[in-house]
Order: C-alpha cells, then sequence, then structure tokens
C-alpha cells in the first residue's frame, strides 16, 4: 500500500457466509493487499448462515475503495459496506481492571466511572473492574482519566457499527445496489 | 441412483463435458483413478511426468480451447506441486479445476502420511478453493467450483476432497449443465449479490462517454491485453481499432487478441514492446487499455504513463479499475459485449496524421544479420514461414518469450500461449502438450530457451508416449539469457550463477525419451530441419543455438519512463 496524508480509520461492514475457511480468507486477503487490521469484531446475525464482520483498517479512501472491491470479490462474503462516520453509530465494549486498594480510592473511581455512564462489574479488596461500552471517544476519555490510576488490564472487542436510519448492510448487493457493475462509481 | 464419491465425481465431470483430465495418481486419490477406469470411453486421462507438468498442460489445454482443464493430484507432495501451475492459471485468468484428495478424515490433522493443509496453501492463488468433507455435498461443490472457475473473469479453482469422501455413497441425480442455475447450493450462488456469474449488464450512458471521447479524440491508441483474449473479442477488436483508425499494442497477455497483421498495429507494449508503440502511448491523447491491467511491465512507472491522455479502462473486473493506473473513464463488462456496443454507435474515424506520425517509428526490431550464426528474429520468421499460420505457440519464459511475442504474428485468441503474469520458467512444454491435446488439428509448437526447457524437460515423456507430436525450438544461447542480459545492462556484467555451459546434450536428450533431436546452427539447417519434423509427424526438439550475448530489444528499464529506452 503507498503511504499517504490522508490515512485514516476506516470501518468496513461485512455480511459473510458462517462457514469455516471464511476468515483465514479475509486476513489474508488483508496481509496480501498490504493492510493491517486495526479492529476486528465477528457475531452471528438475524440469517442463521450468515455472520457479520466490522473491520476497523487504516487507509486513504482510494485505497479503501480498492480494498472494498477486492473484498466482493470474495465468495463467502455476501456484502462489504464502507460505513460513513456521520450516518453510522458506533459502539465498542471495554473491560478495565484498576488497582484500588483503599476505600477513598474506590470511591474515587466509581464517581468517575457513574460520569461515563460506566458499570462496575467486578470489585475486591485490591481491585475495581469497570465495564464501559460506547464510541471510540468515550473509551478513551474513560482510558485518559484513568491513568491517574494503576491499570492493571484491558480488554477490548472491538468496534461494532451500524448505520442510522432505513439504511443496512443488504442495500449494496449486486442486484439492488448502487455497487452494480457496470455504474461508473466515479 | 447411488453412487460412490469418485463416481460421483466422474459423473460431475461428464455434466460439465470434460474430455480430458492431466494428472497424477497417489495414496489419497486411488478411489477416483479406480472409477476413472469405468468412464475411460468417456474421459481421456494424461499420465504426465510430474504434477507440475499436468497442471500447466490443463493450463494450456484452457487457453487454447476456451473450455475448462482439469488436473488431478493426490495429497501432500501432490497437491504442493500443482501450486505453481495454479498460480500460473490465477495470474493469468485461466480456467482450470484442480481436484486433488487429502487423507481420510480420520487422520485429518494428525500430521498423517502424506497430509497437507493443502486449501491453506491454495488460498492466495485461487479464486476460490473447497474442502469436500461430507460426500452429500460433493456434486453440489463441483458444480459450484466449474461455474467459478468459467465465469467472470476466469481463473483455478481448487477441490480437496477427503479419500473417505470418495469411497462413501450418496444419492446422485444428473443435471445438465443448463440446469445447474437452479439446483442445490450452486443456485445460491446465482443469487448473491457480489459474485460475478451474471454477466455484468453494461451501463449504456458509459458506452456514450467513451463514444463522444472518441470522436473528441485526435491522437488515440489502443492496447489490447489478456482479457479479449479470455473473452474471444478478437473480431470485434479488430473492428473497433479499424473504426477508431488508431494503433493497437499488444500486452504479453494480448497477444492472439488483436490481428498481428493488421496494419493499425504496432507491437508489443511495455519494458520490451516497441518503440512504436511506447512513443504511441507517450504522444496519444486517448489511451483505450481493453482488459489489461496496467502492469508493472506495461506501465513500467505509473506517474508517467500516459499522463498527457486521458486513460480509459475496460475491464470485467470492477477491482482493477485504478488499482494501478488512476483513469478517467471506465467500462465495466465482458470485452466483446463492450466492444460490440461501441462499435454498433461509432462512426468511422479517421487519423491518418498521426498514424503516420506513430509507424514512423519501428514496430520490429531489425537485427544484424550474422551470417553463419542464427539471431532470434531469423529464427522466428524462418519458423513462421514454414509452419501453418494458425500454429499454436507456446512459450517458456525469458528471452525467447519476448522474442517470440514480437517476431510472431498471432491472429486468434489461444494462439499464443504464454505465462505472462506469474512467468513460470517451464511452463511451456507441458502447456504445448495441453494445447494440442485439445486442439489435434493444429501444429503446435514449443518454444524454449535452454534454461526453461532443462526445468520440465521430463514432460518429453508425455509426449512420446501419448504421441502427441510437439515441435520444440530451444533457443540455445547456454545461458539465463534474461536473466544475463539484466546482469549485462544493470549489474556490470557481473555473469553470477547465469552461464549454463553443461549438459544435457538436448539433442540427445530427445533420443532418449524416444524423440527426434536436431541441432542447427544456421538459416540453411533450420530450414531443413523444421521441414524434416513436419513432415515426420513426431515430437522433435530443434535446438537452435544463438550467440551468448543477444540481447531483447528495445528495453525500458522498471520503473523508467515508457519511452526511456536502454542503449543496447
Amino acid at each position: 500500500m503507498d503511504k499517504s496524508n490522508n490515512v485514516r480509520r476506516q470501518t468496513l461492514a461485512l455480511l459473510v457466509d458462517n462457514e469455516p475457511g471464511v476468515l483465514s480468507q479475509i486476513a489474508r486477503l488483508f496481509s496480501r493487499k498490504g493492510y493491517n487490521i486495526e479492529a476486528f469484531a465477528a457475531g452471528p446475525t438475524e440469517n442463521p448462515g450468515r455472520s457479520r464482520i466490522t473491520i476497523d483498517v487504516l487507509a486513504d479512501e482510494p485505497h479503501t475503495e480498492l480494498l472494498c472491491n477486492q473484498l466482493r470479490k470474495l465468495y463467502p462474503i455476501h456484502s462489504v459496506k464502507w460505513l460513513n462516520a456521520e450516518s453510522s453509530i458506533y459502539r465498542e465494549l471495554m473491560l478495565v481492571k484498576v488497582r484500588a486498594e483503599s476505600s477513598e480510592r474506590r470511591n474515587d473511581i466509581m464517581q468517575l466511572a457513574n460520569i461515563f455512564r460506566a458499570q462496575i462489574i467486578d470489585v475486591s479488596l485490591q481491585t475495581l473492574t469497570i465495564g464501559i461500552s460506547g464510541d471510540a471517544e468515550k473509551l478513551s476519555g474513560l482510558l485518559n482519566i484513568l491513568k491517574e490510576f494503576e491499570v492493571l488490564e484491558i480488554a477490548r472487542t472491538g468496534v461494532v457499527a451500524i448505520e442510522r436510519g432505513i439504511a443496512t448492510i443488504n442495500d449494496e448487493s449486486k442486484e439492488s445496489g448502487e455497487f452494480s457493475y457496470g455504474k461508473n462509481v466515479l | 441412483m447411488k453412487l460412490t464419491g469418485a463416481d460421483i465425481l466422474m459423473e460431475c465431470l461428464l455434466e460439465q463435458d470434460v474430455e480430458v483430465i492431466f494428472g497424477y495418481p497417489g495414496g489419497t486419490i486411488l478411489n477416483v483413478y479406480d472409477s476413472l477406469v469405468k468412464y475411460k470411453d468417456r474421459i481421456r486421462h494424461y499420465l504426465t511426468a510430474h504434477e507440475q507438468g499436468a497442471s500447466h498442460a490443463a493450463d494450456g489445454y484452457a487457453r487454447s480451447t476456451g473450455k475448462v482443464g482439469v488436473a488431478f493430484s493426490t495429497s501432500g507432495p501432490g497437491a504442493t506441486n500443482l501450486t505453481t501451475g495454479v498460480a500460473t492459471a490465477y495470474m493469468d485468468s485461466s480456467p482450470v479445476v484442480f481436484i486433488s484428495c487429502n487423507v481420510a478424515e480420520n487422520l485429518i490433522g494428525k500430521d498423517s502420511f502424506q497430509e497437507v493443509d493443502s486449501t491453506g496453501i491454495m488460498l492466495p492463488i485461487t479464486k476460490s478453493n473447497f474442502q469436500v468433507t461430507d460426500v452429500n455435498k460433493l456434486a453440489d461443490t463441483v458444480r459450484k467450483a466449474f461455474a467459478i472457475a468459467r465465469s467472470g473473469r476466469p481463473g483455478p479453482v481448487f477441490i480437496d476432497i477427503l479419500k473417505n469422501v470418495t469411497a462413501e455413497q450418496a444419492e446422485y441425480e444428473f443435471i445438465p449443465r443448463k440446469q445447474h442455475k437452479a439446483a442445490g447450493a450452486i443456485s445460491s450462488l446465482y443469487e448473491r449479490s457480489l459474485a460475478d456469474f451474471k454477466i455484468p449488464s453494461i451501463d449504456e450512458e458509459d458506452i456514450d462517454k467513451l463514444v463522444d471521447m472518441i470522436r473528441e479524440s485526435e491522437k488515440p491508441m489502443l492496447i489490447c491485453g489478456g482479457g479479449v483474449v479470455r473473452s474471444r473479442a478478437h473480431k470485434e477488436f479488430e473492428a473497433f481499432c479499424n473504426l477508431v483508425d488508431a494503433p493497437a499494442a499488444i500486452t504479453v497477455m494480448g497477444g492472439g487478441g488483436m490481428n498481428g497483421r493488421n496494419p493499425h498495429t504496432t507491437g508489443m507494449i511495455g519494458m520490451h514492446g516497441s518503440q512504436a508503440s511506447n512513443i504511441a502511448c507517450d504522444n496519444c491523447d486517448l489511451l483505450i487499455a481493453v482488459g489489461c491491467r496496467f502492469s508493472d511491465r506495461v506501465a513500467l512507472d505509473p506517474a508517467s504513463f500516459a499522463k498527457q491522455a486521458k486513460i480509459v479502462h475496460i475491464d470485467i473486473d470492477r477491482s482493477e479499475i485504478n488499482k494501478n493506473i488512476m483513469t478517467d473513464h471506465h467500462i465495466i463488462g465482458d470485452a466483446k459485449e463492450v466492444l460490440r456496443m461501441l462499435n454498433e454507435r461509432l462512426e468511422q474515424q479517421s487519423h491518418t496524421e498521426w498514424k503516420k506520425f506513430v509507424f514512423s517509428h519501428p514496430t520490429e526490431t531489425v537485427y544484424d544479420d550474422g551470417g553463419d550464426t542464427l539471431n532470434p528474429k531469423q529464427v522466428c520468421d524462418t519458423i513462421a514461414r514454414l509452419v501453418p499460420q494458425d500454429t499454436i505457440v507456446a512459450t517458456d519464459v525469458g528471452q525467447h518469450q519476448m522474442w517470440a511475442i514480437q517476431h510472431f504474428h498471432f491472429e486468434y485468441p489461444g494462439q499464443l500461449i504464454t505465462s505472462g503474469g506469474f512467468g513460470t520458467m517451464g511452463f511451456g512444454l507441458g502447456a504445448a502438450i495441453g494445447a494440442k491435446v485439445g486442439n489435434p488439428d493444429k501444429t503446435v509448437i514449443h518454444v524454449a530457451g535452454d534454461g526453461s526447457f532443462r526445468m520440465n524437460c521430463n514432460e518429453l515423456c508425455t509426449e512420446q508416449y501419448y504421441n502427441i507430436p510437439i515441435i520444440t525450438f530451444i533457443f540455445d544461447n547456454r545461458t539465463l539469457g534474461m536473466v544475463r542480459q539484466w546482469q549485462n545492462l544493470i549489474y556490470k556484467k557481473n555473469f553470477s550463477e547465469t552461464t549454463l555451459d553443461r549438459g544435457p546434450d538436448f539433442v540427445k536428450l530427445a533420443e532418449a525419451y524416444g524423440l527426434r533431436g536436431f541441432r542447427v546452427n544456421n538459416q540453411k539447417d533450420l530450414e531443413k530441419a523444421i521441414v524434416e519434423a513436419m513432415e515426420s509427424g513426431e515430437g522433435c526438439v530443434i535446438d537452435c543455438m544463438l550467440d551468448i550475448d543477444e540481447m531483447v530489444r528495445p528495453m525500458v528499464g522498471g520503473g523508467s519512463h515508457i519511452t526511456d529506452f536502454m542503449r543496447i
């Protein structure tokens, strides 16, 4: 991949067949074309035969377009949607374990967690574990504050995203969507 | 009807009208070979000397006939030996179905004898691949594989069948190919949104826009790529070329996509492109590339490639657009259909001045007549004069490949069979065997270099046993010529490990395989050998001795501007 100044985090949503080997095909494509997967989340969908994968990748816009076109060629992939930041909702779940050995500390952390609408999901005499869901900004906001305390461990799910309004990932299928072959998208 | 997996596989091949298989048996694929005997009146199997030979033969068969080629191999080393052939087919978009068997289910994952993760290995070099673990899914998988291999932009598909699946029984029902669309798992493929089963419908607006661009253009130029060959659109391309009245260059893969004797042809473009092609590309105001992917051997320096021109890209594969070169306009669709639509709308153009300028530059390199030694153009011209005009030419990779494409004038798709994308040395002999099997009425010649020929010359035994009369011409300069050329020009004549001052004696080698061998040093002997070879109707090897320092001219260095010809 060429280096360009306009590289930023792009989010792709994929609807794929739920069968063995699909994940390795997708991962293979990213590495072969020289992209690094920044975040990855997969899970079942309303259709038992299909899974949805959300991938964050660092790329500029022309390269993201090329990447989408390459992904669309893989047979187990049914839809690829390059999500637009303004018209999509992003959520990620993060669990943070913080050292908190005095009741004063625990109180401080709980108050901060409250402000972020995070939940305390586990407590021990030495630690507090906080669960929070939200977009990337909210999560990094909480993490910044928690730097004041000793963070012992972080677990994040990777971003999942969905479009606002009636738009769905199924819209962009070849027979109905804007990505029909023969349509000049330039 | 209940059949074993092996029988189902053979029945499915019959559904696809497969007549020929190239392959090599082994432990895990024994059930299939057992079943093959029952079908030998309908499906011919060619046993090659090596799985790689089988893979190239299936590829050569596919390229020359336009049908899907089929190759068999066993697990482990059988499958890995196929890989070079699979990658070769993938890079050149050749429709081949490779079928290999793996160890039985109870042995999978235990590092069993001859076990390897073959679908994993094939992943980056196939259009799609499948492992069949359930005999009930076998027929659908084979149907799917063939559909994928031949649809859209063609390509190789790999099927790995577990050994127990070939022995187990399942219900099988013959479904004619025409009805596959509606049958079983494959119907879902046709419904799929993103796969290219449906021929993409071509946008009329896009066509009209290009027609307008052509009308406005004063200096148009065409490039004929491999897509024209795959879509067998040579007639449409020639008609289009005549209508636009533009010079037309071919890429390596485009050889045969444009009638090489049409006066608009400027020959090859790119690293070893003719002066006429490269200079035209640097001076045109509209560049229309059909079915070509602007590889680094054509668009040597993407930033400066045809910068002054509007670039229009016609391709069936959406992912090729703006991949290597940013284009001004593109049309997605099958080359044949797009060109037909363009020809319908476009009226005759005339660009006499522009053509005069382009053709003031040479389209072919002239070599010194060395008197008593042979030069490359002389060998090509002599061959072309003495073999039928529709002779199929299969090449290996290197200097001889470039000479063949520069100096032979190909007329129809499938006439040139060469490994353009992957550059596989040793491709030619297997491919020639496949081409001759697919085209028994045509003369097939194999153009090789001494380096390439040494790699897979073991297939001479296949040629001899099945009486496949191929004439092999070795452009013998006792060196890896193309590598030596680079060492000569770029590495200060440091000829590291390229001199082939060693055996074998190719004439004796041919004789050892039961074929005829000739060694020729001059024009007269060459002519005599060709006439004798043609008359014998047997496989022959003609070892043509060339000077060790002969070079492919012209040459533009990798990454350089397309008209920066090296001084050679």
